[in-house]
């Protein structure tokens, strides 16, 4: 863990120089979240200001007349509850496949041993550098043959291809981190190995299982460009498209784009304060050292 | 990370060869349909004319999208956008992303809740990055032309996204805004992983805080820093969503990367057989960048 570092002097007096180096850090820290929570904090605001203050000259850091106006706009004329339902169904399932494909892919390569164990290792990794941009065409056409376009399923399925392989070589890690003489014991008492699996090794599991399934929901939540390319029906958009799509139109409401955008990211803030404890040391671990 | 246990390699040898066919076949599908298929049809379409305007030319014309490559002089321009956009990013990126670790690495009142707030924007889309850039760019409305014009910078409002000269530049910190994260993230579990000895040592030669840093952090680093590096430029060269609804690469080509023209060909103009074989060039650009990253990250090694 984290080590001791920058200890004040045993003299309960800082030196000047010490002193001089507190404001600095001091003052690149404050640098730093001002930069962060700006563009957040802006929006915010500005989802709480009606529309006369948002397009006046004087511009207002804080709304001078509080209204939730554009929220209800939003989420009820908009549209933006049924980008929300729809967004938040193909986070659910999307959850549901990626935490599935993962644990049965992350079990395999972590405890046995069998031929093309390396290059399926390979596969996963190079399946990180594909963007999703460069198959829209192929998958484009694949669905439409398949009669699946303005499918919400279908999104499912791609943000499944794209997401599980990072997941899965995380459950890699997290499966290989428990030791496997708790399913041997199981197995000698008679169980078979799935019977092992599902009794003894997933409830050891869960928090690899939280954190897999809180990146899949985020993943799912913020995938655009596939949604923009195969849904042209209204009633099935998803919200990063309904916000590009108020962004589009002549007139811009920013009222309600703020608003909608803050709709939009709460969800994905709670899941982050849940994850990021973990976040130092899963991603590293899984994305940089493979 | 935890410690990995090599004992118990030999036990997990399955009786049942199948078993572990059997887990991976469900993977194997989805890579197989959703990716190794597209990929293989991209190669095949990049042959084709198949433009969604232009049905009735459809067919294999050869290698004339190719040729069509050689005399795009937008294509040349994507690329040296994408070489600019790529560069900008990532050093910014890394150079941000490491003062954060660093300063994330000392402790301080506060910093688990300073930690949550500043990594944030990681779990930001792309969409989202652009929604809440625009309102502070904005030429009407946007923060950005209020403060300029209290510090007497500007004197009349400006579309920094509209503007020929500014558009890039305004483009990239917004991505820059979303990618310090990354490299806080990945470049302080590196830091946490030095013994706290070195310190210690450090310590006790005498060593100022800075040369702490530069001359034995840094170096201990090297590693996480390429190979973070070299897979933050994948993606950024990669990156669509926030160039494509922030600007949709204009004005006039200035932010059109090799992706974003790649992306705009098929999905704009619908013109998949060029869209492939842009797609192609992609290809080879990032079976490149892919080679040269597993080779660096010893890959194999720790394997065999």
């Amino acid at each position: 863990m984290a080590y001791k570092y920058g200890k004040k002097s045993k003299s309960g007096r800082k030196s000047g120089k010490q002193r001089l180096s507190a404001i600095l850090f001091a003052a690149a820290l404050l640098l730093f979240l001002v930069f962060i929570l700006f563009p957040i904090y802006w929006c915010l605001v500005t989802s709480f200001k009606p529309s006369a203050e948002i397009t006046s000259k004087n511009v207002t850091y804080w709304p001078t007349a509080f209204t939730f106006q554009n929220y209800i706009e939003a989420w009820n004329r908009s549209g933006f509850k049924i980008y929300f339902k729809n967004s938040l169904f193909i986070s659910v399932f999307g959850i549901v496949f990626i935490v599935i494909l993962s644990i049965l892919t992350g079990y395999a390569l972590d405890r046995f041993q069998f031929k093309g164990k390396n290059i399926f290792m390979l596969v996963l990794l190079c399946t990180q550098f594909i963007p999703g941009a460069m198959l829209i065409t192929p998958i484009f056409i694949i669905f439409k043959n398949l009669g699946m376009l303005n499918s919400l399923f279908a999104l499912v399925l791609v943000n499944t291809t794209f997401h599980f392989p990072f997941n899965s070589i995380l459950m890699r890690g997290f499966v290989s981190g428990i030791d496997y003489t708790i399913e041997e014991a199981a197995q000698i008492d008679g169980c078979s190995r799935l019977g092992a699996i599902w009794h003894v090794l997933l409830p050891v599991l869960k928090p690899g299982i939280a954190t897999i399934a809180a990146y899949g929901f985020i993943s799912c939540w913020n995938e655009f460009l596939f949604s923009f390319m195969f849904i042209s029906k209204q009633n099935k958009l998803t919200l990063p498209v309904g916000l590009k799509n108020l962004v589009g139109e002549f007139s811009i409401n920013y009222g309600q784009l703020a608003a909608g955008a803050i709709i939009a990211v709460v969800p994905t803030l709670i899941l982050f304060s849940y994850v990021q404890k973990n976040l130092v040391g899963g991603l590293s671990s899984g994305a940089v050292k493979g | 990370m935890k410690p990995k246990t090599k004992a118990g390699v030999s036990r997990k040898i399955s009786k049942k060869d199948w078993m572990p066919y059997l887990f991976l076949a469900p993977a194997a599908f989805f890579i197989l349909a959703f990716l190794a298929y597209p990929l293989l049809t991209v190669f095949f379409y990049s042959l084709q004319s198949y433009d969604v305007t232009k049905i009735a030319s459809k067919g294999f014309v050869g290698l004339d999208n190719f040729k069509k490559l050689f005399s795009d002089k937008i294509f040349y321009r994507s690329l040296q956008v994408s070489v600019k956009w790529v560069l900008t990013e990532v050093s910014f990126q890394l150079v941000l992303g490491m003062i954060l670790a660093l300063l994330l690495d000392k402790k301080f009142k506060g910093r688990g809740l300073y930690r949550c707030i500043v990594f944030f924007p990681w779990a930001v889309s792309g969409v989202l990055t652009s929604m809440l850039w625009s309102l502070i760019y904005n030429e009407n409305i946007g923060l950005l032309n209020s403060i300029c014009k209290d510090l007497g910078l500007i004197t009349r409002n400006m579309a920094w996204l509209g503007n020929m000269k500014t558009v890039f530049k305004a483009t990239a910190v917004a991505e820059i805004w979303r990618g310090i994260p990354f490299f806080a993230i990945t470049l302080l579990a590196a830091l946490q992983n030095i013994p706290a000895d070195l310190h210690e040592a450090c310590v006790v030669d005498g060593a100022t805080a800075m040369q702490e840093i530069f001359l034995v952090k840094l170096p201990m680093l090297k590693d996480t820093i390429i190979l973070t590096t070299l897979l933050r430029g994948v993606w950024e060269f990669n990156n669509v969503d926030l160039i494509f609804t922030l600007t949709g690469g204009g004005p006039s080509y200035r932010t059109t990367t090799l992706t974003m023209y790649m992306t705009n060909m098929s999905v704009k103009n619908g013109n998949y057989g060029y869209g492939s074989t842009l797609a192609v060039i992609a290809f080879f650009i990032l079976l490149l960048f892919a080679g040269i990253y597993l080779k660096l990250s010893g890959y194999g090694k720790e394997e065999a």
